[in-house]
């Protein structure tokens, strides 16, 4: 075997490849909800839609984006082979095992939680990517005024597989720009309509929740890194950041979008 | 103090054990918990039942012979203390306590209690030395070694190898103990002509030997005897990597 090989087949090794994927996934968490920020705009869609367009057909995006399934791919595959090895270093188990008395039960969960998140990734892509690659979806047709960009009249566009997922042409005479795009809004906009949909996201956003709070210091400590200085900040970053400002920003989304829209 | 044990027994390695009870009668406060047992052995031994065997050797907790999970944790419910060292007084009369042998595909059952530990050896051996050369001895103190790294070789090198941490484990990962061996030696002058050979050569032999990866609970850390902090897997993981990326061979 190549040393490249060992050092990945190894337990450190496969460990690492976890450390790393996660948190790549971590950072696309942090553009993901930034973009999903447009959602909150009260532009009927408009800043959304140009969003999902911009992430979908710019190719450097794109690249990352390939990148990203990958990560996800390789990060529970990783977690699978992992934990099947795990399981075998114990053919026989305790009777009884104080497990709380010596670590954190997110610790100890965190294949239970990988799993709800991987489900929900899977209907989440199917619900929002799937659809917005595939499916006949109609269009939205912005008239923004020029004087006013807050002036926005919007109207409903039927599919028509010869028309560009976006497009934008300002007319002068008319004082008016045009945008129409694929209305993935409107996707986003009727999936929230139902309450347990939204449940089934707020308790996805939990999982993620309690996998960060473990899972983004935990990477940091799987590769190598315990600096003094840095790791109260790491630990601070993983708590706050990716363990409570994320989440809830996220499930606030399906939330508003069920009381308000 | 009464008390009601249920002993895990086990002929030998390759037997199916099972738990029986047995009672401990008027037992003192202040014996430690092996001497709680050696005199249950007498009575078994008094009524013709074969005793049960544990590890032990020096009862001062310096050794890292003893083991025995005590209701659900290594060395029993107190931190930092291994089982020899553990006392009666942490008990109360009437209590029902459950006692198994380390569990663990690289700790094979040798008997009752007794778990065979020589994979920790082999990792030992794979990599935890030194060269010296022979001769008169060098000065002492000739090499300058800051404060704070021999501080923590000192620390790390307080591992008993009593294995606690892979029992602890819920992966039955050895990351503490082989995390400790590599830290002291790692962080010494005299321990690095060896340094990127010895974490590879270690870590090697300890998933050849078949215990798990660690998932960070920490629950090693937090049930070793000797207190080693959850850093030296840090530094294994990092030692590791360097290895992987810059060893010669
Ligand atoms: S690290 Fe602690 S628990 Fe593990 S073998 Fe060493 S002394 Fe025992
Ligand atoms: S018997 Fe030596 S450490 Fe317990």
């Amino acid at each position: 075997m190549s040393n490249f090989a060992k050092t990945f087949s190894s337990s450190l090794g496969k460990k690492l490849v976890m450390a790393l994927t996660g948190i790549f996934l971590c950072t696309f968490l942090i553009v993901h909800l930034i973009g999903n920020l447009q959602l909150f705009k009260d532009d009927a869609g408009q800043a959304f839609n140009a969003y999902a367009y911009f992430m979908t057909h710019f190719t450097p995006i794109k690249v990352v984006s390939y990148l990203l399934y990958a990560s996800i791919i390789i990060h529970a595959l990783y977690a699978l082979m992992i934990t099947s090895a795990n399981k075998k270093a114990r053919p026989v188990a305790y009777a009884m095992q104080a497990s709380n008395q010596n670590s954190a039960w997110t610790s100890r969960n965190m294949g239970i939680l990988g799993t709800i998140l991987f489900i929900f990734i899977v209907v989440h892509m199917g619900d929002f990517w799937w659809k917005y690659h595939n499916a006949e979806l109609p269009y939205a047709r912005y008239e923004i005024s020029l004087d006013n960009p807050n002036d926005i009249q919007v109207s409903e566009v039927p599919y028509d597989a010869n028309r560009l997922v976006h497009s934008e042409i300002v007319d002068p005479q008319a004082g008016k720009k045009i945008i129409i795009s694929k209305d993935l809004y409107k996707v986003v906009q009727n999936a929230f309509q139902t309450w347990w949909y939204v449940l089934l996201y707020v308790i996805a956003m939990f999982a993620l929740a309690f996998h960060l709070v473990h899972g983004f210091k935990s990477a940091f400590q799987t590769i190598g890194w315990n600096n003094n200085r840095y790791i109260p900040l790491v630990r601070f970053i993983g708590v706050w950041v990716f363990g409570l400002l994320i989440p809830i920003a996220f499930a606030a989304m399906p939330v508003y979008f069920f009381l308000f829209k | 103090m009464n008390l009601t044990l249920k002993v895990w027994r086990q002929p030998d390695t390759n037997s199916e054990g099972n738990f029986e009870t047995y009672k401990a009668n008027d037992v003192s406060e202040d014996m430690s918990f092996l001497e709680m047992l050696d005199t249950v052995n007498e009575n078994l031994i008094e009524d013709g039942v074969e005793p049960v065997a544990f590890d032990h050797d020096c009862r001062e907790g310096i050794c890292g012979m003893c083991s025995l999970f005590i209701n659900g944790r290594p060395h029993g419910p107190l931190h930092g203390v291994t089982t020899c060292q553990l006392h009666m007084r942490s008990f109360k009369d009437g209590d029902e306590i459950v006692i198994e042998p380390w569990r663990a595909n690289a700790f094979p059952v040798i008997k009752d209690l007794v778990v065979d530990r020589t994979s920790f050896e082999r990792i030992q051996q794979a990599g935890a030395y030194i060269s010296v050369n022979t001769g008169a001895a060098g000065d002492a103190n000739q090499i300058p070694v800051p404060k704070n790294d021999a501080d923590e070789s000192f620390a790390a090198a307080t591992c008993i190898g009593c294995g606690a941490c892979v029992a602890a484990c819920k992966n039955s990962s050895a990351m503490l103990f082989v995390g400790a061996k590599v830290s002291q030696f790692a962080l010494l002058p005299q321990g690095q002509p060896e340094r990127e050979k010895r974490v590879l050569a270690m870590v090697n032999q300890m998933d050849e030997e078949g215990f798990g990866a660690c998932t960070n609970t920490g629950a090693c850390s937090a049930e070793c005897p000797k207190e080693i902090p959850l850093s030296v897997i840090t530094r294994l993981n990092r030692e590791y990597l360097r290895a992987s990326l810059t060893s010669k061979d």
